[in-house]
């Protein structure tokens, strides 16, 4: 194929920007689907990106247009899931901004167009939905101008909905975005930017060819994993799966080799010919580490086996889940699960429970940290659990994020308020506008996994966005808090916390608590402790009364019944020590406040 | 002395409904009265009966319905010599006239719907009557010559102090029964009061005033015999003592509950339709259960855990109940404090 003729881009777009809608238009100015075979988000193939409006999985597809063979590389649209994003962008040559003409570029947008430039990517920006009353195109075109140095001139102006300028859109993407280069004659160089598990053809992965050629007959080698595998069909997306010959230099398509599960051609991953191939892989790659941590107990214990199973079927299509067998006194046996950031975490949980019918209790989300002993050991700890005694501790350093934030200024006050309490420092506030401001934050990582990204969209009517990156890890004054139920400890309420926040935290806790657990035969006190140090402490007073009054004639076999249903009751309940407490306590004081 | 067996006759009308109760009653069926008494009479004639130890009549409101009728009913149930015959009545409508016609037709003892010695309290429990009439209905029943009577009590209506509900009880003390129920309020599916919880008792309110109704009670000779039930000795309730000893018994009238060789049943609901039943000669029968011997067994500790004389040593783990049972190493019985979790230790009943 002729490299000039090639065109590979990414769209990048906030949530509800309308990447899914412009996708849908594209492919049916291009023919690419008839329209009767349209439906809306084409490319979100998962009930739940359909659902949520965004993009989990990275797909691509070939379509023509005026004698140029587009490739549209669609990229996840999360910060999660950054890592997925840039080997995204480094299989294209320009990427295609859009940003919603009524709301103006949010932070993830803004920081994907940096990932962009550095890539020295082309940027083809164009303000979506001119066609909203409140569109005000003019003012978002000059804020980008302001931000990213695009020419206010240069930006397009669409409606993805209408599909109005849509085919300027796409002559546009031919004239400014630069051909692929690369060396059909060179050894093999191809980059798998996305890998998927299809249960009947194994792994599927995305991917672009560099250099070289890639055909279904020669032998390859996954340079990073060292594994050499045999292909079996190369293909391209038109959208539907099309085998191909080959895929020369430039082009995007999919490769399926027998492979069992995506660890084993992850994103990153150079292909290369097993004899004669490329002595070099390409860069870039890295194995995106879980950040984010939680216990996942099934709430049937006899779920477990299932769980253990379920989470093994993710993993085959999600190299970055990771889990290893938990158990806990309060809520028995489980997983501690490790994801890329809060949303990867809540998406594996709420598949866990829709595609293999688990109810999950899942405990406060927590971050990994760097335990430094006394014996001057080094302990990475991500279980508030496993945490050593405080006086074997030397110090202990938490995740760092480095943050920003775009909110309209009105703004700015309550979120400076929020960061403060979160334990952020502000690195620096510019304004983007005269409306609109970014503020720059350094924030730990265990502050902005508990609700901070809910709590932002409260406290700005959800106009602020929020983008981040880890930013190395801090040395902080951080305790374990325990809760204690009638003297023993309840594992699954422990927390990590900076000391100046222990004793709200052990308070809330115990109040917490006492309104939830029920009333028993004995006092119960509940204590918050750090080490032996109790910090807090309340008291559910014993039950006194537990009797029915009459027990007549009329009431015998209704008392007995009641009695029965008690008996069920008590069943149920999961006992630290003596104490019972109904498994929806657990739930309940796991979940955040509000 | 044979085996004790009890009737239980069902009066199904009242004046006005309490807004705590639940039981089978009405207020807009009183033109039913006569027929209903004559259906009883029959349905009773042509059970055949044995002589029985105990009769108990109940509502409802018995002293709604003419004496004399009611009497007639009551008369037609062949008794022992010495049999126990109560009719529960509400004060208001208790007059010396009406305690000589059942005197005369063998009651030996009154039941008086009290409830509370307090204007306010029995105002929110929406009775009628005024604590002058309880007073007044005590000298009819003594003027007469029924030799017994209780007085039922109920604590933890709304607005109720601790110092309302030690009125109720001295007040109750002083009239000299030889026999007291004291019922915590009890909110039930349904009622009018399930509606308002702003209404509802307090556990820990209750259980204090369970206490302090045990210690002036204990305190005038009336001994607690079962949770909600005290008397002076040899006055305990023979016709309940049925109840909760899994004794037979035979439940007369609407959604009336009976219970023979292991298995209890309850009659048609309506008083009307255990007219109609009578009428044609069919059984008045809604639905039972036959208990097998295991529920039977269990039946019989539930209930015998309630009572003073608590329950073989072996039926409960004692060293999990530490303050709530006593044991002299045969029978286990339940500590005041054990009483007011009743339910918790019948749990553990084994």
């Amino acid at each position: 194929m002729d490299l000039a003729r090639i065109r590979n881009f990414s769209i990048i777009a906030h949530i509800d920007h309308g990447k899914s809608t412009l996708s849908d238009r594209i492919l049916e100015l291009t023919n690419a689907v008839e329209k009767r075979d349209m439906r809306s988000q084409y490319l979100d193939t998962m009930d739940l990106e359909r659902e949520r409006g965004i993009t989990i999985k990275a797909q691509n597809v070939r379509v023509d247009w005026k004698g140029f063979t587009l490739h549209l590389i669609d990229t996840p649209g999360h910060v999660d899931f950054g890592y997925e994003v840039s080997r995204s962008l480094a299989a294209c040559e320009g990427v295609v901004l859009v940003v919603d003409a009524a709301q103006g570029i949010e932070a993830q947008t803004l920081a994907n167009c940096y990932l962009a430039l550095e890539h020295n990517l082309e940027i083809v920006a164009a303000l979506n939905k001119i066609d909203l009353p409140a569109a005000d195109p003019d003012r978002y075109a000059q804020e980008i101008e302001t931000v990213l140095g695009i020419p206010a001139a240069d930006i397009l102006r669409i409606s993805a909905k209408t599909g109005d300028g849509v085919d300027g859109l796409l002559d546009a993407i031919c004239e400014r975005i630069p051909a692929p280069k690369g060396d059909p004659d060179a050894p093999l160089q191809a980059l798998i930017f996305d890998s998927q598990y299809d249960q009947y053809r194994g792994v599927v992965s995305s991917v672009r060819v560099m250099n070289g050629r890639l055909n279904s007959k020669s032998k390859l080698l996954f340079m990073q994993a060292g594994t050499p595998q045999d292909p079996i069909e190369v293909g391209v997306r038109r959208p539907v799966p099309t085998p191909v010959d080959e895929l020369g230099p430039g082009e995007v398509g999919y490769l399926i080799a027998g492979i069992k599960e995506v660890a084993q051609a992850r994103s990153g991953e150079t292909v290369t010919t097993f004899h004669g191939g490329s002595s070099e892989a390409l860069h870039g790659y890295s194995d995106p580490k879980p950040m984010v941590f939680c216990g996942l107990f099934p709430i049937d214990g006899d779920d477990f086996e299932l769980m253990r199973e379920s989470l093994e079927k993710l993993k085959l299509n999600d190299a970055s889940i990771t889990y290893a067998p938990e158990s806990s006194g309060a809520l028995g046996f489980g997983f501690r699960c490790g994801f890329l950031g809060l949303l990867h975490m809540e998406i594996v949980k709420e598949r866990l429970e829709r595609e293999f019918n688990l109810a999950l209790i899942a405990t406060a989300p927590s971050v990994e940290y760097r335990v430094h002993r006394t014996n001057g050991v080094v302990e990475l700890c991500d279980n508030p659990a496993d945490l050593p005694q405080p006086q074997s501790i030397d110090y202990i350093e938490e995740p760092y994020f480095r943050v920003s934030i775009i909110t309209p200024k009105e703004y700015t006050g309550t979120l400076m308020d929020l960061c403060q309490t979160r334990r952020g420092d502000m690195t620096k506030l510019e304004y983007l506008s005269p409306e609109r401001v970014e503020l720059h934050y350094l924030l730990p990582l265990a502050e902005v996994v508990v609700d901070f990204f809910d709590q932002m969209k409260s406290r700005t009517q959800g106009y602020a966005s929020l983008d981040y990156e880890l930013n190395g890890y801090q040395r902080s004054n951080l305790v374990k808090v325990d809760l204690l139920l009638n003297g023993i400890p309840a594992d699954a309420f422990s927390t990590i916390v900076h000391r100046d926040k222990a004793f709200a935290y052990g308070n809330r806790m115990c109040e917490k608590l006492k309104e939830l657990i029920p009333r028993q035969m004995f006092d119960v006190p509940i204590q918050a402790a750090i080490g032996g140090k109790v910090i807090a402490r309340e008291t559910v007073k014993a039950k006194r009364k537990d009797v029915l009054a009459k027990c007549y004639g009329g009431d015998i076999t209704r008392k007995r019944k009641l009695l029965e249903k008690q008996k069920e009751g008590k069943k149920k309940m999961k006992s630290i020590g003596r104490v019972e407490i109904p498994g929806d306590v657990f739930i309940s004081a796991l979940k955040l406040d509000d | 002395m044979s085996e004790p067996f009890g009737v239980y006759l069902h009066i199904p009308f009242c004046a006005a409904r309490c807004g705590y109760c639940a039981f089978a009653t009405w207020t807009d069926r009183h033109h039913l009265q006569a027929q209903y008494l004559d259906a009883l009479q029959r349905d009773i004639l042509r059970s055949a009966l044995p002589p029985v130890t105990s009769v108990f009549v109940g509502g409802g409101t018995p002293t709604l319905v003419d004496a004399a009728a009611l009497i007639e009913v009551v008369r037609a149930i062949p008794t022992t010599d010495g049999a126990e015959v109560t009719i529960e009545c509400n004060p208001d409508d208790v007059t010396l006239e009406m305690m000589h016609i059942y005197r005369a037709g063998g009651v030996n003892r009154v039941s008086l719907g009290v409830q509370s010695m307090v204007g306010h309290v029995l105002q929110s429990l929406e009775r009628t009557h005024v604590p002058s009439n309880v007073v007044r209905a005590v000298t009819a029943i003594k003027q007469a010559g029924i030799p017994t009577f209780n007085l039922d009590l109920i604590y933890g209506g709304a607005g109720e102090s601790l110092a309302d509900w030690r009125t109720t009880l001295e007040q109750a003390i002083d009239l000299g029964p030889s026999h007291i129920s004291a019922y915590a309020l009890t909110i039930e599916a349904g009622t009018p009061l399930a509606a308002k919880p702003e209404l509802h008792p307090d556990d820990d309110d209750l259980a204090d005033k369970y206490e302090l109704a045990d210690d002036l009670l204990a305190a005038v000779g009336l001994v607690n015999y079962e949770v909600s039930n005290w008397a002076v000795p040899g006055h305990e309730c023979r016709h309940n003592m049925l109840y909760w000893q899994q004794g037979d018994y035979r439940g007369f009238g609407s959604a009336a509950h009976s219970h023979a060789h292991g298995r209890r049943f309850w009659n048609l609901r309506t008083p009307e339709r255990y007219i109609e039943a009578v009428d044609a000669g069919e059984s008045t029968e809604a639905a039972g259960e036959d208990l097998d011997a295991e529920t039977r067994r269990m039946e019989g500790l539930q209930l015998a855990l309630r009572m003073s004389d608590g329950v073989p040593v072996e039926a409960l783990p004692i060293d999990e109940l530490e303050g709530l049972v006593v044991t002299d190493g045969v029978r286990v019985r339940l500590t005041r404090t054990g009483r007011l979790l009743a339910n918790e230790v019948s749990l553990r009943l084994r």
